[in-house]
């Protein structure tokens, strides 16, 4: 090893680096805070519609979600949940792998995570897009109407 | 101090001792709010993390068919179940909170030296919204209304 690869002392950390290099950790925290924002009122207002707004348990069943899915505003909304939390989450389990994982651990830990993130991002989507309302029968007067039409 | 007579400018009153901490001195967040509220802000997002897996997936049975969505949605209509989303609102409820109060940190210049006071604002709030949540949730869950 020339000493022409060690840095000079006092230089800054990752002084090595180009500047304006593609950060991921600070697109990372950013992400985190940006999301975490919008996931409150994402999240607060799913909980709400679906818990709090019918009244009771019973509503909650495949004609209620299959209602809420027809609807163009309850698609982005719940893609945007998908989206926004499944990768808030796995960039927090990232984190905590980092954390307290080490060596093969961390590397499998890591790469299970990875796929199991886009595995349920591409599922999740696909759902979300592909999802026919009049794919069964319902008792939803509206959604009956709806079907009917086509 | 055998040889030796006391200075005669030996003051009156006494030096108090400096006040003992039980926490090693300089901790900002070692035992306090701050490290608290990061460990409560690990547990409920992996705990979270792990429900969002499950969620995505019962979810996705929509697309298979209304039978199998049913027949799993089924399963979470139980008491022990009704509990378990008073334990998942709660969850949500604090990351949310506390998550809100990091960006405040992060994001204002009296962020950081107002992290205690704010700490105490999340459970104040979290309180709050339990209290708004839960008796109206177990009614649900165990009045069938």
């Amino acid at each position: 090893m020339s000493t022409q690869n060690i840095a000079a002392p006092r230089s800054p950390y990752l002084s090595h680096r180009k500047r304006n290099r593609f950060n991921i950790e600070k697109w990372g925290w950013i992400y985190m805070r940006v999301s975490g924002f919008l996931l409150v009122f994402l999240i607060f207002g799913h909980l709400f519609y679906n818990l709090i707004f019918p009244g009771k348990v019973s509503i909650l069943d495949w004609a209620f979600v299959a209602g809420k899915f027809s609807d163009p505003l309850w698609m982005w909304w719940d893609g945007a949940m998908l989206w926004l939390a499944l990768i808030h989450g796995a960039n927090g389990m990232r984190t905590l792998v980092n954390d307290y994982a080490h060596g093969r651990f961390r590397s499998v830990l890591l790469w299970a995570l990875g796929i199991t993130t886009v595995v349920l991002l591409v599922l999740g989507t696909l759902v979300l897009t592909t999802f026919d309302p009049c794919l069964g029968p319902t008792d939803n007067a509206e959604l009956i109407a709806i079907c009917a039409a086509q | 101090m055998t040889s030796q007579a006391a200075p005669p400018e030996s003051p009156a009153a006494p030096i108090p001792e400096p006040k003992r901490r039980k926490l090693p001195a300089g901790t900002l967040y070692r035992g306090r709010e701050g490290m608290w509220s990061w460990v409560l802000h690990r547990i409920t997002g992996t705990a979270i993390f792990f429900f969002l897996l499950v969620h995505i997936l019962d979810t996705a049975l929509i697309r298979i068919s209304p039978e199998a969505y049913d027949a799993v949605i089924g399963t979470y209509k139980t008491p022990i179940m009704g509990l378990g989303e008073v334990a998942l609102v709660a969850a949500v409820g604090l990351h949310a909170l506390n998550g809100l109060r990091i960006i405040f940190i992060d994001l204002f210049s009296w962020g950081p030296r107002a992290q205690k006071a704010m700490f105490w604002i999340v459970v104040v709030l979290w309180i709050l919204l339990l209290v708004g949540f839960v008796p109206r949730h177990l009614m649900v869950v165990f009045g069938g209304h």
